[in-house]
């Protein structure tokens, strides 16, 4: 869905190129899960591979027993035609595999070259990171990885973390890099600048295996696509051989149709109002700076924005989570200025998170645990000063099978579920008791396709009965098919509001901050 | 990962069973770590551990005498455990201790309350002399995030030195003379023993019926849902909207006053006075600690952890007594196991499974049973 359409096709790998990494038969089980049955695939040298299923299907399972995380419990690992056994990530380096994890390890008060040094063979011992700087810069040039080697991680965005951990991989010698997820952490732009690392990678005679659930990534830069399905291969397929809806139909196992409902017109009456926002960022500068903005009832307000345009201040303003510093915010009829989260939530307002490990669960504790997090202590989940788990548990029953989140049981930890299914789990969540208001911070963050469009289409169906939708995304696609206004947030101001179909390249000068 | 012999060592959740083993096993290696001290003032290792089992367990009238040390470490401890299941960690059960000593003495000494209403009353006044010496640490962390570590270890020195100067002049007995005491507890200040032994029951009492009320409060209660969410990812806590500042005062409150109890029982039950601190408590709220961790978050397993600390303090007294070892020693007991225990912490995250030689990677038979998932048990 991003505007990923590389500029011309890849050239795709001859079908001759010798196969680099091969995985036989690998099966692994966790308890009540079988996360692999017997999966068989093989990359080449100088390959982008893509790796495709849905939420839980075993993707990053997979990639965790390549990287030596996992032991599996049956088959083998082939590389360059010799079993190995791939006992950690240590042996995984040895054997010329990288991986980027989805959440990165990094040392956020290191410097980028400390980082990259840390575990790094045969550095000097005194000042290693000098010739690391060295390497980091011819690095960063040769795959044009831009990223300054003394600036401390926390100094980073996302994008710039990603980089260092590609770099990391490389510059130990990676040949197989794994990258789970890259994009869904990437602007559009971004993404695109990922591909081109990718691109020459390749040229380079390197594999790649990349994780994604956009299927137009997959077809603008992967030269071969292996779909998974419940924990199985499904098969692997040249992507010059196949479209996106064969890829969909493969990946879900019946044809789909990700058409939504037609928009139904006419909104409500304001629901939402907020009046001259300022609301200061962490380190105390204003990050919000007088967004005024309206949102009625029955409408979906979608805000565009590159990330670190104030998006995530204004949703904590909203929620109750970051203090208002000026301005007014009005909620049916209400001033809400002041309110807490707890009051905003009980008042009909409901959050899904931008975070959603470090904030929307908590990773320990069971998923009837963190279904009931939001209500513990309203019934009929609480009766007094006592809970009432056998109530929580049937609730966290009906959302697991209404949402088809992915668990072995109500008492796994939430922890242990897919990153999709965690995501499943918070949207169930909030979305359960019907709130007035849905603040959305990228709903579909990390969702397959099929559950994607199920968020879009329930979000529809709230709107449609009347709840007042703030949605919050990077993906101008997803806004494009879901808002009815559109708003672009530039610098922490609101710098334009845009009726439902405008088109992406407007949006996107507005969002590089060309103001109308 | 490492393949030793026709056994796999893997990596994965730590069971219960494999948590006991490790543990176990830890302890173990500490005793014999202790075995060189013996050693070391010319004992036979063997020997000593001989006639401490047999003073400690097997002579008569020596097994109760495990208890008396466990009462405090007990109260104290399952405290402890409540207040890092909310990630505070309170280093200061020991002045929440002496605090309980001191409102104790100041009910039997100085008001009027006598007869059978005396014990409650002090029980009640030294629970809330703990829990008020908990608080302004939990007030400054939660107001001023300044780190409870340091506060609440900073306050145990002030209530040491609040004792110390207690006892040597306001609260000083006219009947004492030249001893740092206060005068007597009177009788209906003193709490009954278990005939035959030195046990002091109701606080024994009290501290099974407070661990198996704080196992309750975390596993089936509101207030204890917000405790293990806050604990666990205080970020969640503050989006749901979880007062912070609430769930941890609660949490001192009860964690300081079950130290304040067992001051109380130190002070009704052993000595019946109030007397240098360092002779009120043998560096219980420190021992507290240990026992607490040992815990993992567990409060009825300080069941176990307690008696097992108990134990060793019996065996301290045996030390000095049988073997002329200074009591001290039992310190570096203490140190050794938290020493063996946290350098066993790492191995919990391994599991040794049976994986013969033939079959490298084929579906292993799990020799020690992967962990269900994590309840709240209670
Ligand atoms: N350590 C674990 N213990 C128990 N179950 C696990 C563990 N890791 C993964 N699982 C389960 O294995 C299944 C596959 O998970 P995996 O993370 O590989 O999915 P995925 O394909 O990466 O999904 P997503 O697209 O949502 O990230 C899920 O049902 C998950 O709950
Ligand atoms: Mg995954």
């Amino acid at each position: 869905m991003h505007p990923a359409s590389a500029p011309s096709a890849l050239p795709s790998v001859p079908p001759s190129a010798p196969v680099r990494l091969a995985v036989n038969e690998i099966t692994k089980t966790f308890p009540g899960v079988t996360a692999n049955d017997r999966v068989t695939m093989d990359v080449r040298g100088g390959e982008v591979h893509a790796l495709l299923g849905e939420n839980g299907a075993g993707k990053t399972t997979l990639m965790n027993i390549l990287y030596g995380l996992y032991q599996p419990d049956a088959g083998e690992i082939v590389i360059d035609g010799r079993a190995v056994r791939i006992r950690s990530p240590r042996d995984a380096i040895a054997h010329g595999i990288g991986m980027v994890p989805q959440h990165f390890l990094l040392v956020r008060r290191h410097t980028v070259a400390e980082n990259i040094t840390l575990g790094l063979a045969g550095t000097r011992f005194f000042l290693p990171t000098r010739d690391v700087e060295r390497q980091i810069n011819a690095f960063a040039e040769r795959y044009g990885l831009r990223v300054d080697p003394r600036a401390a991680i926390w100094q980073l965005s996302v994008s710039e973390q990603q980089r260092v951990e590609i770099l990391k991989a490389l510059l130990r010698g990676a040949g197989i890099l794994i990258l789970d997820e890259p994009t869904s952490v990437l602007t559009p732009q971004e993404a695109t600048q990922l591909f081109a690392v990718l691109r020459r990678m390749k040229e380079e005679g390197k594999s790649v295996i990349f994780i994604t659930h956009k299927l137009d990534e997959v077809m603008a830069v992967a030269d071969r696509v292996t779909v998974m399905r419940k924990g199985r291969v499904v098969d692997t397929v040249p992507v010059a051989m196949t479209s996106k809806s064969q890829l969909a139909r493969m990946m879900v196992g019946h044809d789909v149709d990700f058409r939504l409902p037609a928009r139904r017109p006419g909104t409500g009456a304001p629901a939402l109002i907020a009046e001259d926002l300022w609301v200061q960022s962490d380190r105390g500068l204003p990050a919000v700076r007088g967004v005024s903005v309206v949102v009625h009832r029955q409408e979906i307000f979608g805000i565009a924005g590159v990330a670190g345009n104030g998006q995530r201040e204004l949703v904590e303003a909203l929620t109750g989570l970051r203090p208002v510093d000026r301005g007014r915010l009005t909620l049916g009829g209400r001033d809400v200025s002041r309110w807490s989260p707890r009051a905003m939530s009980k008042l009909g307002v409901a959050h899904i998170p931008e975070e959603r490990v470090r904030m929307g669960i908590v990773p320990p504790m069971t998923v009837t645990e963190n279904a009931i997090l939001r209500r513990y202590e309203e019934p009929p989940f609480s009766r007094g000063p006592l809970m009432d788990y056998a109530s929580a548990t049937r609730f966290a029953q009906q959302l697991i099978v209404e949402y088809s989140i992915q668990t072995p049981s109500p008492r796994t930890p939430a922890r242990l579920l897919s990153g999709g299914n965690i995501q499943k789990l918070i949207l169930a969540r909030e979305l359960a008791h019907r709130p007035d208001l849905i603040i959305a911070a990228h709903p579909t963050y990390g969702l397959d396709v099929s559950t994607t469009d199920r968020i879009h289409r329930l979000l529809l169906e709230r709107r449609d009965e009347g709840a007042a939708v703030l949605l919050v995304s990077e993906d101008l696609d997803e806004i494009r098919i879901l808002a009815d206004r559109i708003g672009v947030m530039y610098g922490g101001e609101l710098i334009a509001v845009m009726p439902a179909g405008t088109d992406r390249g407007t949006i996107g000068l507005l969002m590089a901050g060309q103001r109308p | 990962m490492k393949q030793v012999g026709p056994f796999r060592l893997d990596t994965g959740e730590p069971s219960g069973a494999w948590t006991l083993v490790v543990s176990a096993a830890a302890i173990l290696a500490a005793f014999v770590a202790a075995g060189g001290i013996f050693w070391a003032y010319g004992l036979n290792p063997i020997h000593a551990y001989a006639v401490i089992v047999h003073d400690t367990l097997l002579a008569p009238g020596a097994f109760p005498e495990i208890f008396r040390p466990t009462i405090p470490l007990l109260l104290a401890g399952v405290g402890l455990v409540l207040a890092f299941r909310a990630q505070f960690y309170n280093i200061g059960a020991e002045g929440q201790l002496l605090a309980g000593t001191v409102a104790a003495t100041g009910v039997a000494l100085f008001t009027p309350i006598r007869g059978p209403a005396t014990l409650p009353a002090m029980f009640a006044a030294g629970f809330v002399a703990g829990a008020l010496w908990g608080l302004l640490p939990s007030v400054l962390k939660l107001r001023l995030n300044v780190n409870e570590v340091i506060t609440t270890l900073m306050m145990n020195y002030i209530a040491l030195y609040f004792v110390s100067w207690l006892v040597t002049g306001p609260w000083k007995g006219p009947s004492v003379r030249g001893f740092a005491y206060t005068d007597q507890f009177p009788a209906s200040a003193w709490l009954p023993l278990i005939p035959g032994t030195r046990i002091h029951w109701p606080t024994l009492v009290l501290g099974v019926v407070l661990a198996a009320a704080f196992a309750v409060l975390l596993a089936r209660t509101r207030l204890g849902f917000a405790i293990r969410v806050q604990g666990e990812n205080p970020e969640a806590a503050r989006y749901v909207g979880i007062d912070a500042l609430r769930t941890t005062l609660l949490v001192m409150l009860l964690s300081g006053g079950a130290a304040g109890l067992a001051g109380v029982g130190e002070v009704a039950g052993v000595h019946h006075k109030l007397l240098d601190p360092n002779q009120v408590s043998l560096g219980y709220g420190y021992t507290a600690i240990i026992v607490a961790w040992l815990a993992r978050g567990k409060p009825l397993a300080t069941l176990i952890t307690a008696t097992l600390f108990g134990l060793i303090y019996s065996s301290g007294d045996v030390m000095q007594v049988s073997l002329q070892m200074p009591f001290r020693v039992t310190s570096v007991f203490n140190g050794l196991i938290l020493f063996f225990l946290i350098g066993s912490e790492r191995l919990l995250a391994y599991r040794i499974r049976w994986a013969p030689a033939g079959a490298p990677a084929s579906a292993p038979a799990s020799a020690v049973a992967p962990s269900p998932p994590s309840g709240e048990d209670p």
